[in-house]
């Protein structure tokens, strides 16, 4: 299952949801606002940081570069542009939008 | 149709009492439209010469980030007209740093000139206000 | 909406006459413009669209007219950065109608 999430981690409690349900096999995809979560020095950063340990964790290029965050983004995250969105969703049999 | 003329003509005795007005900006920029909204009441409200501050607290901290570079998200970056409210006599802008310091940001990843300030200094700004507008 | 024809291309306005996209101005649009409110640019309108045009570049914001009256003296001198002036140029509102021989949205508060 993809998991994407797009709500800032200090606004909702949205990544929180999904790191809980997350599970083995699964990867997560950080959009829009869900992007901050990636950010270094975080206390997102040391949840994704757990997770990267099982699960691989996506982030948005384009909204990294709208928020100006491209440069601060957490080590172990890749980032994948529309076409590495697209490719995601086609690997994945089901996505789960957190919203 | 009609064009604000700013205040231009008005002298003190006619333009009527100073209030002291807060902007309280809380919202991450493009996620949402409230970040926006809140700029262009700014703005539009700049015409009615009173005493303007803006805080950053929050997410709002992101909106006044350097570099952001909106083209591949097709929406319109408006974090350069931060840059112009100093045109508008707008130079009070409040960080809150504990806010920032959760995001992993310094003073000096503004794009604008701030002053940085505890949650406590924060509270007795926000307490010191005729008018307080949250966003 | 509608259309303005400026050499033979026709380029789309709003109801009140703004562009609707602003890649599509060229100072032949802005002086067509002017043209259809009866108004003959000369250098002194063209230093104050220019003007605007710059501004909008670096603040991706039309200035209230008390801004830009402000703003020009600053740059053009006191002679010009006055109410008298801007409007002896651009009779319908400096700011309004100069954005919109500069291809810019109308300013921000005005209603």
């Amino acid at each position: 299952m993809l998991h994407t999430v797009n709500k800032s981690p200090t606004e909702r409690n949205t990544l929180d949801s999904c790191l809980a349900h997350v599970k083995k096999g699964s990867a997560i995809l950080l959009i829009e606002d869900g992007v901050y979560a990636a950010l270094k020095g975080t206390e997102s950063a040391k949840k994704l940081e757990a997770t990267l340990k099982t699960v691989p964790v996506y982030a948005l290029q384009p909204d990294l570069e709208a928020r100006g965050m491209s440069g601060r983004v957490l080590d172990g995250v890749k980032l994948v542009d529309y076409g590495g969105f697209v490719d995601l969703v086609a690997e994945h049999p089901t996505v789960q939008s957190w919203l | 149709m009609t064009e604000s003329t700013g205040g231009i003509d008005m002298d003190e005795e006619t333009s009527g009492v100073v209030k002291k007005f807060l902007y309280v900006n809380r919202k991450a920029p493009y996620g949402t439209i409230y970040a926006l909204e809140s700029l262009e009441v700014v703005l539009i409200a700049a015409a009615f010469d009173q005493d303007v501050s803006l805080a950053f607290l929050d997410d709002g901290i992101y909106q006044i980030v350097k570099g952001q570079h909106t083209k591949n998200i097709d929406v319109k970056n408006f974090s350069p007209t931060y840059r112009a409210l100093e045109g508008y006599d707008i130079e009070k802008l409040y960080v809150e740093k504990e806010s920032m310091e959760a995001r992993g940001l310094t003073e000096d990843d503004f794009l604008v000139d701030v002053k940085v300030m505890t949650k406590s200094e924060m509270a007795d700004l926000m307490a010191s206000q005729d008018v307080v507008m949250s966003f | 909406m509608g259309t303005i024809n400026v050499s033979g291309k026709d380029i789309e306005v709003d109801e009140e006459g703004y562009l609707v996209n602003r890649s599509d101005w060229t100072e032949a649009v802005g002086t067509e413009m002017a043209k259809i409110d009866n108004c003959d640019l000369t250098q002194n309108h063209w230093e104050v669209i220019n003007f605007l045009r710059e501004y909008y570049d670096e603040y991706q914001i039309a200035p209230a007219v008390r801004v830009l009256t402000k703003a020009i003296g600053k740059k053009l001198g006191a002679d010009k950065g006055n109410s008298k002036y801007l409007y002896e140029l651009f009779p319908y509102g400096p700011a309004k109608q100069a954005c919109k021989y500069a291809g810019l949205p109308k300013p921000t508060g005005c209603v």
